[in-house]
């Protein structure tokens, strides 16, 4: 550790004002303070700093979502060869999702922070850690069998227009993640939606040869669903990628069709530990996201026309990314309402929104991204009235003084 | 934090020379009463506020003024008084209080050069004498980190501190509150009368005046209030009861890199050189403090008390250190307010270090949770920060004061400077309306 300090001291003048490499300067002080903690001491104000940093919040939050990075691309594996009809070892079913996921990963780490590099440069600002977890939700909220140049489009068009050009980390209105893949969804909507698309039934880098089954659907339970005839609920079963009956225990353990990320509840509630007792995530949004989809899930349930109007509320919460979305995107600190009470109320729109969106739009199942979205708009709206609350208390009072 | 106060007074600390620091005290703009070369006495004038040509500001000690120290543009640093080996004290007369008009009482501490101790808000400045107040709050305790108690400090001063909280209650049309913690056992506070006692519990800011107000009746646009802590009204109960001017402080030396700590008395401007002497860690590089480490003041190894502090620390600097992957650490010795460290340990040493880079502000509600009045933190700092004056006279500012946002500085991931802030913020906008 001594070297690499002394390796760093050494070559830090080339970085400086003046120096040749000057125009790496943020990329050297991003690598400097990943490697060790910035010496630098307090000027004005408070002697004394709490440890907790823009780092740290934000490894807590890859941390969290480790658990359902790992249960997903173990069902990338399983998916695939249950497609091609093969039986395979946890190991190498879960080797197979790992090398399909990892260059999606690499793409989006690589356009997202060369950008976000470059403007920290420019700026002369340090490199704000944002996309550490942006660059992460990407790839694992899109179908993994997006091609990898429309994953990087994506991500430059998104850090770009929905973060730089806002002022960057902290200042954007969006979150980033989504606007990624609401650009891909609206761009190239074939690899985006259907039921192609959710489950890589090609070989990955000459892993896991061989040819489809018979009888092989690729469709996600909620697209099976939204396009069934059944009139009700009960008259419909969901089926996996073979036609075998799904269970909710699949649904829960995540062994099913989706987004890398989004399959499994549980590994998903597992990230949501993390967060809550880290009190790096609100626990106020996320419940009230659930409550909010309940809320509406029970509403449409008791004017059913169809299967999806008439199912539970808790199958929505298993299928899509309704719990991914609750826990990982609407908990988004920047993007999220700021106030307390506010959190409530924008939680529990998303939820409702992302119902309604399910249930009544014909064309497509999942409503999670457009609700988290449209909400992430209304989320100054909403501060602006609970805030307005306390300023008209203040105004009142200096009324009331005046005239006592 | 380690490096608690023990409660043993340990002597008294004298140097030969004084220096008194006018930024010291906010809002003013400081004009001399002296030269070097002059002879002063303990209550005489150095300087006076040059909007304020009655606000006197007097020496601690008797002595002669042997220099005056400017910066940049011609700002005065300090004034530095050779002390005589005995105090001299102007003689101002003792007088009960309770005889005296308010004008009389005005008078009295505007003459003997201590109206300094009086602040108000909004702005949190020294107080302008033309403009009554509505209430005076008096703090009766400090809950600040490795904070001195107050139950020590006021030992046998009951007399002057009744003095005091009479000469206030003239001073006001309003009420004269005071606020104690409920472990406060100091007869002077608990038994005080012609104030109203009201008990704060809990963790700080508790001890901020700010939050006491906040609490008991916050400060309207247009409204002005006067705080003191009950150190200060001491004082002034002194000059009453006494007729002289008695800048003396019991002051603690706490911090992790303190051998022994303890009470030391001496007088305000004092050198510290002697007390940090054989008595702090060796070998790495330190801060010292006046004041506490939430709101101090940095001064250097041979700085002097300041003004308004009954505190010294010492603490690590921390530039010496190079700790690897600090983002990925699980060290105990790391301290966090939130959860995403182990918290292994009750008291915790720590330096100076920022710890992170300034960013902009992400992680909400970091700072409602450590500040307990019924404002909007983050809005308000928005809303200086942009000088949006109607934004933050809707959002509060006048009821707030730098130290009040001590806390959200610590705990800020986005490693602010809120302190900073709000002073600028509070200086510009008393320059706008006044």
């Amino acid at each position: 550790m001594k070297a690499l300090k002394n390796y760093l001291d050494k070559i830090k003048p080339n970085f400086e004002e003046g120096g040749k490499l000057h125009w790496l300067y943020s990329t050297y002080d991003a690598f400097e303070t990943f490697l060790f903690v910035p010496n630098t001491t307090s000027r004005t104000g408070v002697h004394i700093h709490d440890a907790r940093d823009s780092k740290r919040t934000m490894i807590i939050v890859i941390l969290a979502l480790v658990p359902a990075l790992l249960v997903g691309m173990y069902n990338v594996g399983l998916q695939h060869y249950m497609a091609i009809g093969q039986e395979m070892s946890l190991l190498n079913t879960f080797l197979y999702g790992l090398i399909a996921m990892l260059p999606l990963i690499v793409v989006s780490y690589v356009v997202g922070l060369g950008i976000e590099f470059a403007m920290a440069q420019v700026k002369k600002e340090e490199v704000a850690e944002g996309f550490l977890v942006s660059g992460m939700l990407i790839p694992m909220i899109v179908p993994i069998d997006t091609p990898l140049w429309m994953v990087a489009v994506a991500t430059a068009f998104s850090v770009i227009f929905a973060k730089e050009v806002f002022g960057g980390t902290g200042y954007n209105i969006f979150n980033v993640a989504l606007i990624a893949r609401a650009f891909l969804f609206f761009s190239y909507p074939t690899k985006m939606s259907g039921d192609q698309v959710w489950v890589r039934t090609a070989d990955t880098f000459g892993m896991g040869k061989g040819t489809v089954i018979d009888g092989y659907s690729g469709a996600t339970p909620l697209g099976q669903i939204a396009t069934t005839d059944a009139g009700s609920f009960s008259e419909f079963t969901f089926h996996g990628i073979t036609g075998n009956p799904l269970s909710i225990s699949d649904m829960f353990f995540g062994f099913i069709p989706g987004s890398v990320g989004e399959v499994s509840t549980f590994a998903i509630l597992l990230g949501a530990l993390i967060l809550i007792a880290t009190g790096v995530g609100s626990w106020k949004t996320m419940l009230s996201v659930f409550v909010g989809g309940a809320v509406g899930v029970l509403l449409v349930n008791s004017f059913a026309q169809n299967a999806m109007m008439d199912m539970p509320f808790y199958y929505h919460f298993l299928l899509g990314g309704f719990a991914f979305g609750a826990v990982f995107m609407a908990t988004d600190p920047v993007t999220s309402a700021r106030t307390e009470k506010g959190k409530w109320i924008f939680g529990f729109l998303i939820g409702l929104v992302a119902v309604a969106i399910r249930v009544f739009n014909p064309g497509y199942p999942e409503g999670m991204m457009l609700a988290i979205l449209l909400i992430n708009a209304f989320a100054p709206l909403i501060d602006f009235y609970v805030i307005d609350a306390n300023i008209k208390r203040r105004a009142k009072r200096a009324t009331a003084s005046l005239k006592g | 934090m380690l490096g608690e106060c023990e409660e043993t007074l340990r002597g008294t600390v004298t140097s030969e020379l004084v220096r008194i620091c006018p930024e010291d005290y906010q809002g003013i703009t400081p004009k001399l009463s002296v030269r070097a070369g002059d002879n002063v006495k303990a209550g005489a004038p150095l300087f006076y506020d040059k909007n304020h040509p009655e606000m006197l500001f007097a020496s601690p000690v008797s002595g002669v003024v042997t220099n005056i120290e400017r910066g940049e543009k011609r700002r005065i640093l300090y004034i530095e008084v050779k002390a005589d080996k005995t105090t001299d004290y102007v003689d101002f007369g003792s007088k009960k209080p309770a005889t005296l008009s308010g004008e009389e009482v005005k008078k009295t501490i505007l003459d003997a050069g201590i109206w300094f101790l009086i602040k108000q808000r909004p702005y949190d400045v020294v107080a302008v004498p033309g403009k009554a107040p509505r209430d005076i709050f008096v703090t009766g305790f400090d809950s600040a980190p490795l904070a001195p108690s107050y139950d020590f400090l006021l030992q046998n001063r009951e007399a002057d501190l009744q003095a005091g909280f009479d000469a206030l209650a003239k001073l006001t049309a309003g009420k004269v509150f005071l606020s104690i913690s409920p472990k406060s056992s100091n007869k002077g506070l608990r038994e005080a009368k012609n104030v109203v006692i009201n008990e704060f519990d809990g963790p700080h800011p508790a001890g901020n005046v700010g939050v006491q107000i906040n609490r008991l009746k916050p400060v309207n646009r247009g409204e002005t209030v006067w705080t003191l802590t009950a150190l200060d009204v001491a004082i002034i109960g002194h000059l009453f009861n006494t007729g002289i001017v008695d800048l003396t402080r019991t002051v603690a030396l706490t911090g992790s890199e303190v051998k022994q700590t303890g009470y030391w008395k001496m007088v305000i401007g004092t050198q510290l050189k002697q007390l940090f002497l054989n008595n702090v860690t060796e070998g790495i590089s330190l801060r010292y403090i006046s004041g506490n480490p939430l709101t101090g003041k940095k001064i250097d190894a041979d700085g002097v008390l300041r003004a308004g502090h009954s505190q010294v620390t010492v603490i690590p600097e921390g530039d010496d250190v190079h700790e690897a992957f600090g983002w990925a650490s699980l060290s105990p010795k790391r301290y966090s307010a939130g959860c995403t460290y182990p918290t292994l340990k009750k008291a915790y040493r720590m330096d100076a270090r920022m710890l992170g880079g300034p960013r902009a502000i992400i992680v909400s509600n970091e700072y409602d949770k450590v500040f307990p009045m019924d404002i909007y933190p983050e809005q308000l700092i928005k809303a200086i920060i942009a000088f949006n004056i109607d934004k933050m006279e809707a959002l509060g500012i006048y009821e707030v004061a730098p130290e009040d946002f001590a806390l959200c500085e610590f705990v800020d991931t986005s490693k602010l400077e809120l302190q900073h802030i709000v002073r600028t913020g509070l200086d510009m906008l008393r320059k706008e309306m006044e």
